[in-house]
Order: structure tokens, then sequence, then C-alpha cells
């Protein structure tokens, strides 16, 4: 699966998608091959602060635990039940049917800073494979 | 998020099975375990886990070390080397047994197979069968017994399932209903001569093939082709481990090591004190019989979707009083389970509670509510 360009993406496998003031976020294709089955995900309830570059939740598979990494600065708004009920659609559609959180942005529609573009985590990870 | 790879430290350059070429095929995510290039799963290892459950799951093996001992003392070296009682195992059966320390602790858990009176084959972890057969050419110095490290001449395919049987049927004519559990025999399946076991490691019913290395991809594709109507699925290392420890069998590295003796794992089965002559460790494992058990093995059902792992600790009114040694979500029972020693007055303290609010894992900085659960937390059908 190819990396969508209009996302952004962090060194740490998540995307984002910025829409406005609003962004989604999930990991991405290369972390979902890499942890397995995911069995449960955890993020923070609608509310909660999160903090660029911060644990803020985590993906539970059948052979490890792994934290998620905020890629942004803002409060949580929505969290995707339907991962809830089936975490299986992190493997399945990770970029779509598997996001996990979306975020208000602290600086309203600004750009995030430090986000890597498709190609650059595509670079990123062809590295480390 | 970190993703497992990155977390462990890169070592050296992993050796191949034999199988290598149909791991690539297949498009198997390979990872190393134990010095070797191994497939971890081919698609989704929950999928491969209810495959092996419900049909049947194709295993390579390879990694397993193989050790002949042969001559006309090989049994009495055996015995000596080993917990077991070796002289007393039939030609063409197979027993599950244990090479302990002087001190009693354990250094391998093994299978053994007694092909003829003076021939074994000793089946021992990758990860320890050097040091096994080291062990073993020490401890057989005084006896007529030869011990050679045979792992590069075999490969070992498993094929594990309620439909495991009937596939393999269908291409030897070795009458497997002759078979017995635990049993190993020459055999001819797809044409290739093959060391055919009723052995395994995922609580269902299957057999093991050791095969020369030429041989493995043959067999494999046999096997593949005379399982794919039986819903027979090929089957990594992840899933193979979910299985074991749903079967609640140890594995070597977390519920075995060398602090630990059989007795502590509950295996205590496996150490026979009458058999002839002395063996290695027998003082020390005959004072830890006797000795009321420093631990318990216990299995362990948490309540949340969390997972205990390995060295997490394990908690009773708050109190640090045993550690996880395996844990993982399991696909059967659809909740986290695990296996922990904890120490005795806890384990029996938790299998009289009812009310299920003193015992938890610390799981990552919280303590998520466990119950004590009887093990093996999966029987098959029968």
């Amino acid at each position: 699966m190819t990396n969508p360009a209009e996302l952004r993406y962090t060194a740490e496998h998540e995307w984002v998608a910025v829409d406005g003031p609003v962004a989604s976020v999930g990991i991405t294709d290369y972390a979902q091959r890499a942890l397995g089955d995911v069995v449960y995900v955890s993020v923070p309830a609608p509310g909660t602060r999160v903090t660029a570059g911060e644990p803020c939740g985590e993906v539970e598979s059948t052979k490890s635990v792994s934290d998620i990494y905020s890629p942004v600065d803002g409060e949580i708004t929505e969290v995707n039940g339907d991962v809830d009920e089936d975490p299986g659609l992190v493997n399945s559609d990770p970029y779509g049917a598997g996001w996990l959180m979306r975020v208000r942005l602290d600086d309203g529609a600004a750009e995030p800073a430090g986000l890597l573009t498709a190609d650059q985590y595509a670079a990123l990870t062809e590295e480390q494979e | 998020m970190m993703t497992p790879d990155e977390a462990q430290p890169a070592g050296g350059q992993p050796r191949p099975t034999p199988l290598r070429a149909v791991h690539e095929r297949l498009g198997a995510t390979m990872t190393g375990f134990a010095g070797w290039l191994m497939p971890l799963r081919y698609g989704s290892e929950i999928a491969e886990h209810r495959a092996v459950r419900s049909a049947a799951g194709l295993f390579d093996l390879s990694h397993m070390g193989e050790i002949a001992v042969t001559g006309p003392g090989a049994d009495a070296a055996l015995d000596y080397a080993l917990t077991g009682h070796m002289s007393a195992l039939k030609p063409g059966r197979a027993r599950y047994t244990m090479i302990c320390a002087p001190d009693g602790g354990v250094l391998d858990d093994l299978i053994v197979y007694r092909l003829a009176d003076t021939e074994f084959l000793v089946v021992a972890n990758a990860a320890n069968t050097a040091a096994v057969a080291t062990a073993l050419r020490e401890r057989a110095a005084g006896y007529p017994a030869q011990v050679d490290d045979k792992t590069s001449d075999y490969a070992l395919i498993a094929i594990q399932g309620p439909h495991a049987g009937r596939i393999l049927q269908s291409l030897t004519d070795t009458g497997l209903d002759q078979v017995r559990y635990y049993a190993g025999q020459p055999a001819v399946v797809a044409g290739r001569e093959v060391l055919l076991a009723r052995t395994g490691y995922t609580g269902e019913d299957g057999f093991e093939l050791f095969t020369r290395p030429g041989d493995a991809e043959p067999v494999w594709m046999a096997l593949t082709r005379a399982g794919e109507a039986d819903g027979l699925v090929p089957a990594g290392l992840a899933a193979r481990d979910t299985l074991r420890l749903e079967a609640g069998m140890p594995l070597y590295g977390n519920e075995l090591d060398p602090d630990v003796t059989p007795f502590d794992a509950g295996l205590g089965r496996v150490v026979v004190f009458d058999k002839p002559g002395d063996f290695v460790g027998r003082a020390a494992l005959a004072e830890r019989a006797a000795a009321t058990p420093r631990r318990a093995l216990t299995g362990l059902t948490v309540g949340s979707r969390r997972v205990p792992r390995h060295g997490y600790q394990v908690l009773w009114d708050g109190q640090p009083r045993g550690t996880v040694t395996s844990g993982a979500p399991s696909p059967t029972l659809g909740v986290p389970i695990a296996m922990a020693y904890l120490d005795p007055g806890t384990a029996q303290l938790a299998a009289e509670e009812t009310a299920g609010t003193r015992l938890a894992v610390d799981i990552r900085g919280s303590a998520e509510p466990a119950r004590l659960t009887d093990l093996p937390f999966y029987h098959r059908p029968r």
C-alpha cells in the first residue's frame, strides 16, 4: 500500500490529515504490518488535551504493545468507536476506517510543524526495511 | 509509536531454513528468532491460530535442534544426562523431558525420540541447541555413546489441527491411526523418506515430519496441495506462540530457565528418580521434590482488554507477589491470558478468592483485575 500523498506523517509511524481546524490521526500501513493483528487501541477521551511528540495512547497487538504519540497539539474531539468494536480495522484500512482520533488544533488552521511528507516518510521506512 | 522491530537490537545475519524460498513466495513477514530467519506470520496471525484450532496449519520448525545420540551406551548416557528414564523408552516412542544443571535448574526442555535400541534423536530449542549438544557430549563422555549435532541434516515441518491426520494420510501409506501420541517412526510422505512423529506444540492433534533439507520444499508443497480443500494454511511463529500458550505449554526463556526447576513449573513428572544410576541434578531435584514449592506456575485471565506481557508484575492487594512469564490476547477465549509465577501462598489465596478484586496485573502502571484460571486455558474437543 502506498502512503497517501495528501497526509502528513511522523517518524513514529502516525499519520495526520489536517482539515481546517481539525486533524484526524491514525497509524500507518507500515506500522500495522509491523505490529500484526491489532486487538485493542486506547486513545484519550474527547476533551483531553494532547501534546505533539508526547504519548497519548497505546496499540495492543498479539505480540506487543506500542505507544501512540500525538502528532499535534490540541484537544481530542472524537475517537473512532468502530475501531473500539473492531480493532482489525486498523489492519485492514489504516488510512480510512481505521482512523483513531480527531484533534482540534491549538493554532487554528495553521499547519502543524515538524511533520513528514509521504515521500519523506517512505524514505524513512525504506531505510528501516 | 515504535514498531517491534525497532525495539529489538539488530544482531548478526540470521540463518535461513531450507523453506526460505517458500516463505518468500507466500509473502511471509520474517523475523530473527534464536539466530534463524523464521516466518512470523503469513497474513493475520489470529486467522492462522483459528485455522489450526478448526482445520489445520502448516509450520516450518527447521530452527529446532536435532542432536543424535548413538551407540551401545546411548540409553545409559541419556539416563545420566537427562531427567527422564530414557532407557525405558521403546524404539518408535518419544518422550518430553528436560536437561538440568547440577543445581536442578532447567537448561532446556526436550523431546527425545528413540529411533532404535542404540539410536536416539534429541530435539532441542533453537536457542539452546549448541549448549545442549555440549552438555550431552560432556555427560556422555564415560559411556560408549556418540553425540552429534545434526541440526543441519534436518528440516522440520509440523502439520497441526483437527484435519491434520486426514491431510497427511492422503500422502502416506503409513496407517496414521496406528501412530500413537508421542510415537515417531520412519515413513514415506509424498515419496520422500521422513521421520514421522505424532507430536506438537499447539494443543491440537498433529504430526511433525523430520525431512532431509532438500525434501522440505516438496513435502511442504505436497501438504499444501493436499490440504487445500481442508482449510490448511501456513502458520507462523506468532500463531505458534498463542497456540502453545492457550494449551498451557511452557516456552523456554519464558516459563523455563536455569533459575527454575521442573517442579517450579509444575512439571515434576519429567523427573524420574527410580531409574538406574545417578543423573545430573539428582540431589538438588530430590531436595526440591521434598520441599514446599518456591513458586507456582499459574494461569491468569484479565478482565480488561489490555494484555499482560512477559515480565509484568502480578499484584495481590496491590503488593507484588509474582511475575508474568507469557501473555497474549487469546483468540479462542477472546480475552487476554497469561502464565505467571506466583508465590505459593498467594496462589493458594487467589484460588480461593471469589470476588476477583484482590488479584491484579500491573499493566504499565495500572492494576488490571485478574483471575486465577486452571491450565491449560484450552482443551481440544475429543
